[in-house]
């Protein structure tokens, strides 16, 4: 499985990888909303919470489709399912290359897009918190959403509609993990959801994902 | 003590029947070429084989984990060297990478990305892989796809290598390998009749 992560890391920083895709998408995306909105600094602090998580949400999707859909179009996945790592250990660990990819790299630069929607520096702490424990989740179920449509031709617009609602509950906690560090609420109960999700997920999607990809192989 | 067993086998895809009624053992040392016009259900029944679909009916006995499945797409990665290709591959399987290369002959293409590699380079990259597996029971499917006569008696030579290491091989293939000690079986005489048809006698018999 380690092999199998290694080889899908390195795929990521080599030509045609998409590696910093999503951060780039991230980075352009928090750019426009100034734009958008105007640049009242009140009216931005009091949206950028949601708009970074959306902005998380979407950069997610944007490389979804590569963690089986590329190995499935060359055999690779055949190959795997046939080798001695159970497919839920593959689900798990090409679920782990896409957030090191992805959410990663999102979690370390959140202060900085934090800094161009004006969100107040008292928050940065817990943006990076919420976005640390909340982006996990993003990755698994998107592995889920991609077993469920691994063998579709143009699959990628069909998997956004499936995982798309399924990010709702990351969004919700996540965003109101930000907004309660602004104000200086009481944490503790948006934390333990986030973190509630993203344990389910871990948990339970390797099962999910695994079961639709054998049914896809067939 | 065979290293493979099919009895009464019957395959499906995409929910129709395509061949019912095969059975076949190979012991360790043997192989056996599937043969038959497009179609009949030679790469299902190989995808059956190899555990990625169920049978419909019938058993197939094997010891877990002894199929290595190689198909008509290599799953090499274009971005990745052929040297990083099969190191890959033998990480995962537990293998070993040097005597492969040797055997295909793709000692000076190791540093040169995957996607720079001919139809025939990639092919016999594939192939390579089958040995990195380590696995008794290869099941391979059209596996001189694209190759040159020279490769072919590479590939042959691989296979008799394989079978005389204690291997055992299925494959379906329309050429001639000049594998003079494979076994043929034609599926043709297997293919299942649309409609309610006489099953063969070993299924009634598992349901009486």
């Amino acid at each position: 499985m380690i092999a199998l992560l290694l080889r899908d890391l390195t795929l990521a920083t080599r030509a045609g990888g998409g590696f910093g895709l999503g951060l780039a998408f991230f980075l352009i995306l928090c750019t426009l909303v100034p734009f958008g909105v105007g640049p009242q600094g009140a009216t931005l602090a009091l949206i950028a919470p949601g708009i970074l998580w959306v902005g998380a949400l979407l950069a997610c999707l944007l490389s979804l489709d590569r963690i089986f859909a590329l190995d499935f179009e060359d055999g690779s996945l055949d190959l795997l399912a046939t080798a001695p790592i159970p497919l839920e250990g593959v689900v798990a660990t090409k679920a782990l290359a896409h957030w090191i990819t992805t959410g990663l790299p999102l979690v370390v630069a959140a202060p900085m897009f934090g800094l161009l929607l004006q969100l107040p520096s008292g928050a940065v702490p817990w943006l990076m918190v919420s976005m640390l424990i909340g982006t996990p989740a993003l990755s698994m179920l998107g592995a889920f959403g991609a077993a469920l449509t691994v063998g579709l031709r143009r699959g990628g617009l069909l998997m956004s509609l499936l995982v798309l609602p399924l990010y709702i509950p990351t969004l919700i906690f996540g965003a109101e993990v930000i907004r309660r560090g602004t104000e200086g609420g009481s944490l503790a109960t948006p934390l333990a959801f986030l973190a509630g999700i993203t344990a389910a997920t871990l948990a339970l999607i390797p099962f999910a994902a695994a079961a639709a990809l054998r049914v896809n192989l067939r | 003590m065979s290293l493979l067993g099919v009895h009464d086998l019957a395959v499906a895809r995409g929910g129709m029947r395509a061949v019912e009624g095969v059975s076949f053992t190979l012991d360790a040392g043997q192989a056996l070429i599937l043969r038959g016009p497009n179609g009949v259900g030679k790469t299902t029944l190989l995808r059956t084989v190899a555990g990625l679909q169920p049978p419909v009916a019938g058993r197939i006995e094997m010891a877990d984990d002894s199929v290595a499945y190689a198909a008509h797409a290599d799953g090499l990665k274009g971005a990745l060297t052929v040297a990083e290709n099969l190191r890959f591959w033998a990480r995962v399987f537990g293998g070993q990478v040097g005597a492969a290369v040797q055997a295909m002959n793709l000692g000076g293409l190791a540093d040169r990305p995957a996607a720079s590699l001919s139809a025939g380079q990639k092919r016999r990259l594939g192939l390579a892989r089958l040995m990195v597996t380590g696995r008794p029971i290869w099941v391979l499917d059209e596996p001189t796809v694209s190759l040159d006569a020279d490769s072919v008696a590479l590939f042959a030579a691989a296979i008799r290598a394989h079978l005389a290491g204690g291997g055992a091989a299925l494959m379906a293939t329309h050429i001639d390998l000049a594998l003079d000690e494979a076994g043929a079986l034609d599926l043709s005489a297997y293919r299942a009749r649309p409609g309610k048809v006489d099953r063969p006698a070993g299924f009634n018999e598992a349901f009486a």
